[in-house]
This record gives C-alpha cells, structure tokens and sequence, in this order.
C-alpha cells in the first residue's frame, strides 16, 4: 500500500467514526440524564477527525506540494489560535450571555463554510456544473449565516438596540437575494465557457460574496429581539445545511452526515420554537413584529399598585402553594442564586413552590432552565407551560420575576394585540400576583401588560437580586422572633 | 487498494436524506428544558467543518487561497471548541433533587466518621 492510500483509509475511518459518535452524542444529548455525557461522545468524535485531517498532506494535489510545509504550519496557528480564543471566551463568558455566545459560534461556522466554498471558486476546483452550484448554494447560506448571526450577537448584546424598519424594506431585501441569485447563475453560466463576460470571475466571486453578506444583515435587522432565539436557531440549520453542501463539494461524507443532521434537527427545533410562540416561521422572519398600532393604555382599567418587597416576602412565606415565573430580567439582575436562597426559606416554612417556564422565556427557548440549573434548583421542580398552566387557578400566590410578555392576559382576549395568540403562562388566575420589574416600562415586545393593572396584582420595583435579598431578610426576620 | 472516496449526485441525495432524516427522528421526542443545550450541542457538531477547512488549506497552492483557507480552519476551530466549552458548560449544570442523596449520604459517611473517632 502506498502512503496515500493508508491515509485515506485512517482518514475514512475516523470520519466515519466521527459521523457516528454525533449521532449518539446528539441522541444522549436529547435526555437531561444522559445529556453531559452526550456532549463528550461528540467531542471525541471531534477530536479524532481533527487530528486525522492533517494526514490530508499525504493526499495533496500537485500544485499545492511545493506550498504543503507553510500550509501545515498555517493549519496548526490556526487550530491554535481559533480553538483556544473560542474556548477560552467559551469558558470565560457569563451564564446569561451563552445566546449571543452561540450566535457567534454559529457565525464562524457559517463564515467557515463560506471560506471554503471561496477557496473551490478562486481555485476554480469545481469538476462539473452540478459541484459548482453545490459549491455556490452553500456559499450563499453560509455567507448569509455569518453576518445575521453577527447581527443577531449584536441584538442580543444590545449594541444594535432597535429593529432597522423601512418602508419597502421587504422589496428590497428579495430584490438583493435575487441579485445574488442572479451573480450566482452567471458564475455558473461563465464557467461554461462564455467567450466574454462582463466582469473576470475573481471580481464576480467577490461581487457575490458581498450580497451574499449584505442580505444576511438585511434580513436580520427589521426582526425584534425578542424573536432572536428562533434566528439563531434558523441560522444553526442553516449553516448545518451549508456545512453539508460543501461536505459534497469536498467528497467528506462526515461533512454531509454531519450538516444534514444538524440541518435537520435545527429546523425542527425552530419549528418548535416557533409553535412555542403560535407563530410561524415566515411569520418572524417577514412580519414587522411589534411594530404593530401599539395599544393604547386607556383601554385598560385599574392602576399599578405597588408594595414593599418586605410584605410580599412575608405574604408568601404564609401562604400555601407559589408558582414562580421567572424572566430574563431575573438572569439580567445575576438574581437566580438569591432566588433559590428565597424558595428554599419557602420551603423550609411548609410553602410548596414550583417554577414555571415559558418555552421563550429568556433570550433562547430552555435559558432560563439553565440558568436555574445553574443556581442549582433540582429540574424536577421546574414545570413547562402545558404541565403547570392549570395550576395557577388553586394556587396563592404567582410570583412574576422579570417576565412580562409571556404572562400577559392580553395574548388570551385582545385580538388587536400583537402577541394575541401566543400561549401564555396564566399567572393572572393565582389568588395573588406579585411581579417583580426594574420600572414601569413595557416588556421586550413593547406592548403594554393588563396583568400588572388587575386587582389582584401587586408591582415590587427594584431590581431583581435586591428585591428577593429584601424578602430573603423580611422572611428570616420572621424565623428569629418566632424562636425567640 | 484505493480508499478514496467518491460521492456522486444519487448517493449524495441518499446521504442527505438518510442524514436528515436521522436529525429530525433524534432530536424527536426532547423536553423543552433540552432546547438551549441542544441548540447549542448542534451548533458544536457544525463544527466538523473544521475538517473541511483544513482540506482546502493543505490543497491551497496560492497566497489567496492560503489566506482564506486559514480563515476556515481558524472560523471552523473557533466554532467546534467553542461550541464544545459552551455545550459542556450548561449541560454540567443538569441535576435533580434526587441526586441530592449524594450530599445524605455524603452526611451519613461524616457522621459514621465521627462515630469511629
């Protein structure tokens, strides 16, 4: 056997080992049981088709031998460098901001894909017409998937903080994708053999990369933040799928095996996300989302009656049964640790307390299931919406923490309102409501909350982590005089 | 022998359904409290692309071609450890309050210990 063909046994091997390990590795992820152990199934089929890639320098065209020693070093620097910022950030970053974390993640996939695709067309590599346009789609979507999951990083950063809407904007935008399509079909055309053409193709390449990254952002900027978890999720298929593509490009079935499974389950989990909100897809990606008339606040009777955090602590601390409703405002305020300080003080005095999760509360659809898990709240006594919605009407007491949209009545009865429709966790139908808000803004979506105005609800301002410090003391203040 | 691989319009279209159709039945039946980690889990498995990145470096025969060969490994490294350091981090967290006889026992095991001194 030559060298060239024990390489491309060692690298058939491992690739194939590879594709399998994520498939089991994905399939343990999707149980919290066996999840953490899914994610190192994954990483050692990662591991081994890196390192099984660099035996590709016994597999190298004829061109590229004279240039294999700079490219390997080039190879190794940037293994290097990528890998270690990316894990160092990865370790590093703070709980609350592991959404954008992913977005960037997802954006150098896709960037990567495209690079690829790059190098295929400047190399003009491609063998035949079918591997060019293969080469091109995947282009396409991984150009489009690096920059609107760079805008995405920026919505939820909020270093972009309103949506970017003009009139006709939708125009534009299909007039840009079709211009790109456009590029695309005369690159293909040009390689046919065109006796002239109206740019060299270098230029043409550059020409379609450019829209290509144009109409991501385009894409991206009329959309809300509040719908940013289904974009990310979209862009994850996407550069799954782009990823794929180029697999067949390159003739690395673990690449296809790889992005289609991810492409798949990408799309199923944003038509998951997308249901969690009754709305569909095409609904976030091309409705102006809160943009809608906005409601007038006369329409909505009673007032906003605050109360000391004190009291509330205290009402609680009496009462039966709590359903905690906790939002991105309690991850915003680092108040997840104190809120479990608070419900254990509960606990321990008799009160049942259970937690109930919105399927978009937070920034990423399960967030905030993380970010409880991360103060260390057992899952089992963390309830979705369909398991607990009926709850709340024998229940005490609802206590709202930096949620706001997801608990609006307005989504059950207004049809004028933007989110009408939405399923949403009926705090409202608890004996007592007590909602924990920075101010007396409206939510992420903009639109006012009939809840904070009902007679049965009371408002705490403050910030998060300090009113439950406030009701954590007034609770333990109890404790003390009892004993003594 | 010849181990190297061909991948032709009709296999490829079986690959990427087989594939799909894999990725759709797996991630089939999971809890909603999953969403995040395994949004984030898939994003790490995209990640192989790496690997494709690495192929178009070590066949670049141009400095345009090197240049942006290394940008896909260094893109394609970025989003498998990344993604994997992310993934890792928030699946540690899973635990349910079964899991809490570990600190019980934990407890038990002092006190025998105290006993025996």
């Amino acid at each position: 056997m030559t060298m060239t063909s024990i390489a491309q046994l060692i690298i058939g091997v491992t690739d194939l080992a590879a594709a399998l390990l994520f498939m089991y590795g994905l399939k343990r992820m999707s149980s919290p049981v066996t999840a953490p152990s899914g994610i190192f199934v994954a990483g050692v089929g990662m591991l081994v088709a890196v390192l099984a890639s660099f035996f590709y320098v016994f597999d190298v065209g004829a061109t590229a031998k004279p240039h294999l020693m700079v490219n390997v070093g080039l190879g190794v620097v940037a293994l290097i460098v990528g890998g270690g910022v990316a894990w160092w950030a990865g370790k590093k970053v703070a709980m609350t901001a592991m959404p954008q974390m992913v977005a960037i993640y997802n954006g150098m996939g896709g960037g990567a894909a495209g690079a690829i695709a790059a190098v295929e067309l400047f190399g003009g590599k491609a063998p035949g017409t079918t591997q060019l346009v293969v080469t091109l789609l995947g282009a396409l979507i991984g150009a489009i998937s690096l920059s609107g999951s760079l805008i995405a990083w920026a919505k939820l950063q909020g270093v972009i903080k309103k949506p970017l809407r003009i009139r006709g904007q939708q125009y534009f935008n299909i007039f840009v994708l079709l211009g790109t399509l456009a590029v695309a079909g005369y690159l293909v055309y040009v390689a046919q053999g065109a006796s002239s053409q109206l740019l060299p193709t270098p230029q043409l390449i550059y020409l379609f990369f450019g829209c290509a990254l144009i109409y991501g952002i385009l894409m991206t900027l009329p959309i809300g933040g509040a719908d940013m978890p289904v974009v990310i999720s979209i862009y994850n298929a996407a550069t799954g799928l782009a990823v794929g593509l180029e697999g067949f490009v390159l003739g690395n079935p673990a690449l296809m095996i790889a992005g289609m499974v991810v492409g798949a389950a990408g799309t199923l989990l944003t038509l998951l996300m997308a249901k969690a909100m009754n709305r569909s897809v095409m609904n976030v990606l091309f409705t102006n989302f809160g943009g809608a008339p906005k409601h007038k606040a006369g329409h909505i009777k009673g007032s906003m009656k605050p109360t000391a955090a004190a009291d509330a602590g205290i009402f609680m601390r009496y009462a039966k049964s709590v359903i905690v409703v906790p939002g991105y405002g309690l991850a915003a305020a680092q108040g997840q640790q104190k809120l479990y300080e608070f419900v254990k003080l509960l606990q321990a005095a008799g009160v049942s307390v259970k937690f109930a999760i919105h399927p978009v509360a937070g920034r990423m659809p399960g967030q905030m299931d993380v970010l409880l898990a991360e103060a260390g709240v057992p899952y089992d006594l963390i309830f979705q919406l369909d398991d607990i919605n009926d709850e709340f009407k024998t229940t005490d007491v609802a206590l709202v923490i930096g949620a706001n949209d997801v608990v609006n009545p307005a989504a059950r009865t207004d049809k004028s309102s933007p989110i009408f429709g939405m399923p949403i966790l009926n705090a409202d139908q608890a004996k007592r409501v007590y909602v924990v808000k920075r101010g007396q803004g409206k939510g992420y979506a903009d639109i006012v909350n009939a809840l904070f105005y009902a007679d049965n609800c009371n408002m705490v301002y403050g910030d998060a982590a300090a009113v439950l410090t406030m009701m954590i003391e007034a609770v333990r203040g109890l404790g003390t005089k009892a004993a003594a | 022998m010849d181990f190297s691989i061909h991948i032709t319009g009709f296999v490829a279209l079986y690959i990427f359904m087989l594939a799909a159709f894999a990725g759709w039945v797996i991630i089939g039946h999971v809890p909603a409290i999953l969403h995040t980690p395994l949004m984030s889990g898939s994003n790490f498995v995209h990640g192989i692309v790496v690997v494709g990145g690495m192929y178009a470096l070590l066949n670049s025969s141009t400095m345009q071609e090197q240049v942006i060969g290394f940008f896909a490994v260094l893109l394609g490294a970025g989003n498998a450890a990344g993604g994997y350091a992310v993934t890792g981090r928030m699946l540690a967290m899973f635990q349910t309050s079964g899991q809490k006889t570990h600190h019980a026992k934990d407890r038990h095991a002092k006190a025998r210990h105290l006993k025996a001194t």
